[in-house]
């Protein structure tokens, strides 16, 4: 995971094609470049996104706001340009740069030319080498004296920001010194040459937070970011001796995010709630399924060790004035029941400001939240392990930031964190008792209607539901579920292996294993289906399915594989069953959605629904039906 | 991969440092044949072919580089791809 590779942003594999397409085409429209603005693209393609913006910002774009950044420094800076304002594009920013003349800080700031006096900037960002900082180093200099060096390195930058700030009002940025010069002159015990260049850096990187934070001054965390990914992710020594860059091409993305992020932080454009899905994000395992004992949290397994730490750094988040949300597709007192009572839960219902679990579209309830809390909704990021729901999000709310998460749930911290959302300049009294306030004023506001184009997402998935007769392979697969799954579970029976094995060789009876796969991949075993003959009718002895892919249309698709599956076997009905749990009240309307008519109730609660099959037309729905073979 | 594959993807790399989507690229096109193509772009050709097959070019042999061709010959070289 490291900065450069920009891996909070999603890969986007037609962006090389986009960007040729849009670049034969003729002014491109801003909207086309939105989502490429907010992909993970390298820095030839960030180039060729900036010359199409600036086409596309011919016509100033009033959802943008305007911005002036003097990029002033000692070496070559062009080839940052571009990544500036693609990255402050992808903020909300509309950047116009003004690169300084080569080396030529220190006069841009003492007399600026004409050109600069009139652009008159709002923000200076410094980018000095370390070559240049670390002028006058001295292996052969005692420790006072290489104090003294770093101090006067850092008073002659304090002269710069002052003068920036005479001059135009600005806020600056001073990028800290990468470690590009400090070739090891000692080796391991370096520091003991303070004189070197090496130790001469860090000191001069070691006085420069007290610094900034004295004058108002914003850091660029070079050294910080190459501590991270390596210095040669960030400086290539060849470059350096062929252009004077400092930082590599290959970095520059990178480079213009950090900066960015330090711009929309001063804007007011960084995120302030940090909406969390539950199942496997904050927990590992489904707790409408697994139950409170099931879940995977806290102390006895690594997995679980690293959900609790990843609940610990959101609570800390919220300590330093970011919000909490949940939105999980979940009932909620299921959802509710660890908060209260999981002995190793971090986050308490107190540290949610609002809490929605249900089982609507998630970007209808990132409306709500935004509603309810009474903030843009381009002020939510949101988490989830699901790269379902987050491309959905993206797809309808293009302004809510969704970072990648991995896999691994030890590294969704560091991945939020990387993705710099929350980025913040300083913090205040108010900032720490946010998220009090907001859950009072939620626990007010009222719900208002939602609307999202789910038809349209679903079709882009390319779906497919690949069904298969009970086999051996899939068995262990077939009775996990059969025996776990108690949301979506109309009749909740329970099976032994044998019971399940027994089903292979029984012609008389429908035993079915759906899988679904769509382009993020394969989701394994999501159903199960059992019917038996009875009558006419097939009788639907077991149908369950995994929460994991519900609002689909999965449910629709499989009726219509029962239907032409039944009418196969000469039934001319499906007669379904639902026997009330407290776990599945999610599945009470089932029957009655997919058009069945209800032909009995009993004393324990428990429907009886039939479907006749004659003139059964198929739902519409955006999933293909396969039959997989062996 | 193969010569002409890597011939088609410097290709590609070429014009998309260049902006240039329908760029015509053979194997003796210099520099100073492609308006645009300046020190900075040539930097840029250099690194994204780096960054594109996973290899890195000596300060010296970026030197000898006159046209396409050396570039294509290079990588291949480098990729252990025979000509």
């Amino acid at each position: 995971m490291r900065l450069v590779d920009l891996h909070w942003l999603p890969a986007m594999p037609s962006a090389a094609a986009d960007l040729r397409a849009l670049s034969r085409a003729g002014a491109p429209a801003l909207a086309d470049l939105r989502p490429l603005a907010a992909a993970r693209l390298d820095f030839v393609q960030t180039a060729t996104l900036d010359r199409l913006l600036a086409r596309a910002l011919a016509t100033p774009d009033r959802h943008l706001r305007p911005l002036r950044i003097a990029l002033l420094g000692s070496s070559t800076l062009a080839h940052l340009e571009p990544a500036l304002r693609v990255a402050g594009f992808r903020r909300g920013l509309a950047l116009s740069v003004h690169r300084g003349g080569y080396g030529q800080y220190r006069q841009d700031l003492e007399t600026p030319s004409p050109a600069l006096a009139a652009f008159a900037p709002d923000t200076v960002l410094l980018a000095l080498d370390a070559a240049h900082l670390a002028a006058g180093a001295d292996p052969g200099l005692d420790a006072a004296a290489a104090r003294a060096l770093a101090a006067r390195s850092v008073d002659s930058l304090i002269r710069c920001w002052r003068r920036a700030r005479a001059l135009w009002g600005a806020q600056v940025i001073q990028q800290t010194a990468l470690a590009s010069a400090a070739v090891p002159l000692l080796g391991a015990n370096e520091p003991r040459l303070p004189g070197a260049p090496a130790a001469l850096l860090a000191a001069i990187n070691a006085l420069l937070p007290d610094a900034a934070a004295s004058e108002g001054v914003d850091l660029l965390a070079l050294d910080a970011a190459a501590a991270r990914d390596g210095l040669f992710a960030w400086h290539d020594p060849a470059l350096w001796h062929r252009a004077k860059q400092e930082v590599s091409p290959a970095a520059a993305p990178a480079y213009g995010e950090l900066a960015a992020r330090l711009l929309a932080a001063r804007a007011g454009l960084s995120a302030k709630c940090l909406v969390l899905d539950l199942d496997n994000t904050l927990w590992g395992g489904v707790i409408g399924d697994d139950g409170l004992e099931g879940i995977r949290l806290g102390q006895g397994s690594a997995e679980g060790e690293a959900f609790a730490a990843f609940q610990s750094y959101a609570r800390d988040l919220s300590r330093r004035g970011v919000i909490l949300a949940v939105v999980s597709k979940n009932d909620e007192a299921a959802a509710l029941a660890p908060f209260d009572h999981h002995p190793d839960m971090v986050l308490r219902r107190a540290d949610i400001a609002c809490f929605v679990a249900n089982w609507n579209d998630k970007p209808g309830n990132l409306r709500m939240v935004a509603d309810r809390l009474n903030i843009g909704l381009d002020a939510l990021a949101f988490a989830d392990d699901n790269p379902f729901e987050r491309a959905l999000v993206r797809r309808e709310l293009p302004m809510v930031a969704v970072p990648e998460l991995p896999d691994d749930p030890a590294l969704y911290a560091r991945a939020i964190a990387d993705s710099g959302c929350f980025e913040a300049v300083a913090i205040t009294e108010d900032d720490r008792a946010r998220t009090a306030a907001y859950r009072a004023d939620a626990a007010r506001a009222a719900l208002r209607e939602t609307e999202t184009d789910l038809d349209g997402y679903l079709e882009s998935l390319g779906m497919v539901l690949r069904w298969r007769r009970f086999d051996r392979t899939g068995l262990p697969r077939i009775v996990q579920l059969i025996n776990k799954t108690n949301q979506f579970n109309l009749r909740t029976r329970r099976y032994s292996d044998a019971e399940a094995e027994a089903l292979i060789a029984d012609n008389a009876s429908l035993a079915l294993q759906l899988r679904l796969s769509d382009r993020f991949g394969d989701n394994g075993v999501i159903g199960v289906v059992i019917g038996k003959r009875a009558d006419d009718a097939l009788f639907l002895d077991t149908w369950l399915m995994s929460c994991r892919v519900l609002g689909r249309g999965v449910e629709r698709a499989t009726l219509n594989l029962l239907a032409s599956e039944a009418g196969r076997m000469g039934a001319g009905a499906l007669v379904g069953e639902y026997r009330p749990t407290p776990r599945n009240a999610m599945v009470r309307g089932h029957y009655a959605g997919l058009g069945f008519a209800q032909a009995g109730a009993e004393d324990d609660g428990a429907e009886t629904w039939r479907r006749d099959l004659a003139g059964f037309v198929p739902f519409a729905t955006s999933i293909a039906i396969e039959e997989a073979r062996p | 991969m193969t010569h002409d594959s890597i011939a088609l993807e410097v290709a590609d790399i070429v014009r998309d440092v260049l902006d240039a989507p329908d760029l015509a690229i053979g194997p003796d096109t210099t520099a100073d044949d492609v308006p645009g193509w300046d020190s900075f772009a040539h930097i840029n050709i250099v690194v994204a072919t780096e960054a594109r097959f996973g290899i890195r070019f000596g300060t010296a042999e970026v030197e000898t580089l006159h046209n396409i061709g050396d570039l294509v010959a290079l990588v291949a070289r480098k990729t252990k791809v025979a000509a």
